[in-house]
C-alpha cells in the first residue's frame, strides 16, 4: 500500500525531486493532505534514521525550559516525531517571556539539574558562557560519532550562526575562529519595516526609503489617519529590549557603535560622536511627534498589537512581529506589508539588528549526549521544514528553507513583500552590538537615557555625554575599560 | 519469677533535668533564627565582594568597595531619595484616607460592616496584577481614567509614561491596594476604644474636633503607629507595582531600592552591588522601625501610667 507515494517521498528526501513535484506527485495520486503528511513524516523519519543511530539513547528522558513563543509551540506539536524517532521521552516547562529569562537565571546560577537544554537569546549567553552555565556545543558539533551526517552545519546562515559563537573575550568578534558555539540558532528576528497599507494608501504616502523620510512620513500619518492613530510604533520601555530593535538598526546603518574596542582590548563609549548625536536627535524628534503617547512603557507586545489593533500606522521593530499582526484574530490582519529599511541614505542596503531565539546546553545537565540528541533533531532541517510550512516558525535560521519554494510562495501570498525584505536585508543582518559581560547594564541605562530625551528632562547632547561617562565609569570598574 | 520493676525506671532515660528543658524548648525558635540569620549574614559577606555572575574568576573580597561606590554614584542618591519619597508620600496619604474612612465607618451597623468588607477588595489583589489594572485604566488611548481625565481638560495626560505624573501614578496604586490595611486596623482600634472618655465629654457637651484631637487621637496614636510602621516597611521595600508599571522609568524617576537591587542581580548578574542595596536598605528600615517601636513602647507606658 502507497508503495508508489513512498517511492516519490524517498526521492524527494534523496533530493531528486523538488516540493512542487513531490506536492503534485501525491495529489495526484489521490491522497488526502492528511494522510499525505503522516506517510510524509513516516518516511521523513525513516530517512532521518538512515545514517545515523538515533536509537543509541532510547529510553532516556530530557528536560526543556521554554519560553512561551510560537517557535515553542511548533517543536511541541513535532515532539511525536523526535520520540518516535530516538525513543526518548521529553518533557518540558514553559514560561511567558516577563518571567522567561529570570527564570534560566535562577535555574542556572543555582547549578540545577533539572533543565537539559532552554531557550535563550545571543545575548543572554554573554552572561552564561563566561559563568561557566553552558557547554561549548562545538565539542558535539564536530563529533562525526554524535552527529548525525545530513545535520547540516553549512546549511546555516552564516550571520545567525557567528552570532551565537563568541570566544568569550570582551570586544572579541563574534564568530572568530576560537569562539566557543554557545548556543544554536533556531529562528531569528529582523528589524524592519511593518505597515498598515491601507493608512498609507489613504493618506497618499510612500513606503520611508531613510531616516528623514521616516520622521515626515509617521508625522504626516499621526496628523491624517484620524481616530487617534499615531504614526510609528517603536520600544521604550527602561530595557535593554528597546535598544537593540529599530534603533540599533538604523544606528548601524549610520556607522555607528555601542563601544570602541582599543588594540590592548579595552572598551570605551562610543555613543557621544556627531553622527550619533544626530542619529539620537531624530529619533527623540521622531517618538516626540509621532510615537504612542505612553512610549516609555512600550515592550515588543505593545507595539505589536498597536499595529495589529490598527491603532498605529507602522512599526520599525521585529519583521516575524508583524507577520504574527498579519494573521489570527488581529483587526488589522491581511492589511499589512513589508519594507527593508536603511536608515541612512547614503547606505546600500539596510543593517537590521537581530534576535536570535536559540537552543543552548546546560552544563549541569545529566546526560549532555541525549541532550545533544534533541538539540540537533529540534535545530533540524526537517523540523525546520515542518515549523516553516505547517507551523508560525518564521523566520528560519537555514539557508534551504529560505530556498524552498513553498514556503517563500506561502508567505507571498499572505504576507506582501515579506521575502524581498528578508532577502535584501539578511546579508547586513548580524548582531551589532560588542560582546561584553556589561550588555545588559549598559544598554539598559541607554534605555533609560533615551527616555530623559524623550520627556525633555535632558537635551541629546548632554544626555549622551553623561551616559558615556557613566559607561566608561562603569566598564574600569569591572576591569573592562 | 516475676521481675520487679522500680518505680520511674523505664521513663528515666528519657527524662530531661529542669536545667536544660528552657533550651530543649527554645531549640525550634532558635532554627527558625538560624534559618533567617544564615541568608542575611550570607548577603552581608556577598556585599562586600566583588561579584558577577558573568565574571566567577573575578570574585574577591573587595571590602567596603561596593558601599564606598555608591556614594560617589548620583545614581544611588536619586534611588534613597526616590525610595523615601515614594514611602513617605504613601504612607501620609494612606494613613488620612485610612483614618478618614475608619472614623466614617466607626459606628457598627450591617452596612457599615458590609462597606468595610467591600473596602477590604483591593487589598485581596496581587500588587502586581492591580498594576496591571491600572496600567489598561491609565492607557492614554483607551484607559478610563484617561477618558475622564480628558472631561476635566487634561487632554494627552501622560500618567506612568511621563517623569513628571509617574510617582503620582504608582502612588495612585499604592494607595488603592494599600489603604484599606490601614482602614481595617484603625477601624479595629477605634471599636476597642472605651465608651467613658466620650459618654463624658458628650455629656459636657464638648465640640467634635476637640473630642478628635484631645481624646480619640491620643488614644489611637498606639495603632496609628502600628499601621504606620506596617506600611513604611512594606512600602520602602515596594517592588511589584513599580516594576510593573514602569520598570523603574521613565529615565530613573521611579528607580527604588527593590527595583534597583532586581535589576542588578537579575539582569546584571552583579550579586555583590545587588545584595550592598539590600543591605543599605535593610538598615534604613532597622533604623526607621527602631524609632517607631521606641515611640511605640513609651505610648503604651505613658498609657499604663508608667512614664
Amino acid at each position: 500500500m502507497y508503495e508508489k507515494e513512498k517511492d516519490l517521498i524517498s526521492a524527494f528526501l534523496r533530493g531528486e525531486v523538488d516540493r512542487r513535484g513531490l506536492l503534485k506527485g501525491l495529489g495526484a495520486a489521490g491522497l488526502t493532505a492528511g494522510t499525505a503528511g503522516t506517510l510524509f513524516n513516516m518516511m521523513s523519519t525513516e530517512a532521518l534514521a538512515a545514517d545515523f543511530d538515533w536509537k543509541a539513547h532510547s529510553g532516556k528522558s530530557v528536560k526543556l525550559l521554554l519560553n512561551k513563543h510560537p517557535y515553542a509551540d511548533a517543536m511541541i506539536a513535532n515532539l511525536r516525531a523526535f520520540k518516535d524517532l530516538t525513543g526518548m521521552e521529553v518533557t518540558y516547562d514553559v514560561f511567558p517571556e516577563d518571567v522567561y529569562f529570570d527564570k534560566v537565571t535562577a535555574a542556572l546560577s543555582s547549578s540545577s539539574t533539572e533543565y537539559d537544554a532552554f531557550m535563550t537569546g545571543a545575548y543572554m549567553t554573554w552572561t552564561y558562557g563566561p559563568a561557566g552555565w553552558i557547554t561549548d556545543l562545538n565539542e558535539w558539533i564536530k563529533d562525526a560519532s554524535k552527529t548525525n551526517p545530513q545535520y547540516g552545519w553549512d546549511d546555516f546562515l552564516p550571520g545567525v550562526k557567528a552570532s551565537c559563537a563568541w570566544n568569550g573575550q570582551p570586544g572579541g568578534a563574534l564568530g572568530s575562529e576560537d569562539a566557543k558555539q554557545w548556543c544554536i540558532p533556531w529562528g531569528y528576528e529582523q528589524n524592519n519595516l511593518s505597515y498598515n497599507k491601507e493608512m498609507f494608501d489613504k493618506v497618499g504616502v510612500g513606503v520611508p526609503k531613510n531616516l528623514d523620510e521616516l520622521l515626515t512620513t509617521a508625522a504626516k500619518l499621526t496628523k491624517d489617519v484620524g481616530g487617534g492613530v499615531y504614526g510609528i510604533g517603536v520600544r521604550g520601555s527602561r530595557s535593554w529590549a528597546t535598544i537593540h530593535p529599530g534603533f540599533l538598526s538604523g544606528y548601524a546603518n549610520f556607522g555607528q557603535k555601542d563601544l570602541n574596542v582599543s588594540a590592548d582590548g579595552k572598551l570605551s563609549a562610543a555613543m557621544n560622536t556627531p553622527e550619533s548625536k544626530a542619529f539620537h536627535a531624530k529619533w527623540v524628534q521622531m517618538i516626540q511627534e509621532s510615537g504612542p503617547k505612553d512610549w516609555s512603557t512600550y515592550t515588543w507586545y505593545q507595539v505589536g498589537t498597536d499595529l495589529g489593533a490598527g491603532a498605529s500606522a507602522m512599526i520599525y521593530d521585529a519583521d516575524i512581529l508583524g507577520y504574527f499582526m498579519n494573521g489570527g484574530d488581529n483587526k488589522m490582519a491581511g492589511k499589512l506589508a513589508y519594507a527593508p529599511f536603511a536608515a541612512n541614505p547614503a547606505a546600500s542596503a539596510p543593517t537590521p539588528n537581530i534576535w536570535i531565539w536559540s537552543l543552548s546546553m546546560s552544563n549541569f545537565s545529566k546526560d549532555k549526549d541525549a541532550a545533544w540528541y534533541f538539540l540537533q533533531w529540534a535545530s533540524g532541517l526537517e523540523h525546520a521544514i515542518f515549523g516553516a510550512t505547517k507551523m508560525d516558525f518564521v523566520n528560519p535560521v537555514r539557508a534551504s528553507v529560505w530556498k524552498d519554494e513553498i514556503f517563500r510562495e506561502r508567505l507571498k501570498k499572505s504576507y506582501p513583500g515579506y521575502v524581498e525584505m528578508h532577502d535584501i536585508s539578511a546579508p547586513g543582518a548580524k548582531i551589532h552590538f560588542t560582546a561584553q559581560p556589561l550588555f545588559f547594564d549598559l544598554t539598559t541605562e541607554w534605555a533609560a537615557t533615551l527616555q530623559k530625551m524623550v520627556a525633555k528632562e535632558v537635551p541629546v547632547d548632554e544626555g549622551l555625554d553623561k551616559l558615556a561617562e557613566s559607561i566608561n565609569r562603569q566598564l574600569a570598574e569591572a576591569g573592562l575599560g | 519469677m516475676a521481675s520487679v520493676t522500680q518505680p520511674g525506671a523505664r521513663t528515666r532515660g528519657f527524662r530531661i533535668s529542669k536545667r536544660v528543658l528552657p533550651y530543649v524548648l527554645s531549640l525550634p525558635a532558635l532554627l527558625v533564627c538560624i534559618g533567617i540569620l544564615i541568608p542575611f549574614f550570607s548577603a552581608v559577606v556577598y556585599s562586600f565582594q566583588r561579584y558577577r555572575l558573568s565574571q566567577p574568576w573575578a570574585r574577591q573580597f573587595n571590602w567596603g568597595e561596593n558601599y564606598l561606590n555608591f556614594f560617589t554614584d548620583p545614581g544611588f542618591w536619586n534611588t534613597l531619595r526616590v525610595s523615601l519619597l515614594y514611602a513617605g508620600t504613601t504612607v501620609i496619604l494612606e494613613l488620612l484616607l485610612g483614618l478618614g474612612i475608619a472614623l466614617l465607618l466607626q459606628r457598627r451597623s450591617t452596612v457599615n460592616n458590609f462597606i468595610s468588607i467591600m473596602l477590604l477588595l483591593p487589598l485581596m489583589t496581587a500588587p502586581a496584577l492591580a498594576a496591571l489594572m491600572w496600567k489598561l485604566m491609565t492607557n492614554p488611548g483607551f484607559g478610563i481614567l484617561s477618558y475622564f481625565a480628558s472631561l476635566i481638560g487634561l487632554e494627552n495626560f501622560r500618567w506612568a509614561s511621563s517623569p513628571d505624573t509617574a510617582l503620582l501614578t504608582v502612588v495612585l496604586v499604592d494607595i488603592w491596594v494599600y489603604t484599606p490595611f490601614i482602614m481595617i486596623l484603625l477601624l479595629a482600634g477605634l471599636r476597642s476604644l472605651p465608651t467613658q472618655p466620650f459618654e463624658a465629654a458628650a455629656l459636657d457637651g464638648v465640640p467634635r474636633t476637640f473630642v478628635f484631637f484631645r481624646i480619640t487621637l491620643p488614644m489611637l496614636t498606639p495603632y496609628i503607629l502600628t499601621a504606620t510602621l506596617f506600611r513604611l516597611l512594606d512600602s520602602i521595600q515596594q517592588f511589584d507595582i513599580i516594576y510593573a508599571m514602569t520598570q523603574g522609568g521613565p529615565g530613573d524617576t521611579l528607580t527604588v531600592f527593590q527595583v534597583e537591587a532586581y535589576l542588578n542581580f537579575f539582569q546584571s548578574t552583579n550579586v555583590g552591588r545587588s545584595a550592598a542595596l539590600l543591605i543599605i536598605l535593610w538598615a534604613i528600615t532597622y533604623a526607621l522601625s527602631n524609632v517607631f517601636i521606641k515611640n511605640w513602647l513609651r505610648l503604651r507606658e505613658r498609657a499604663r501610667g508608667e512614664a
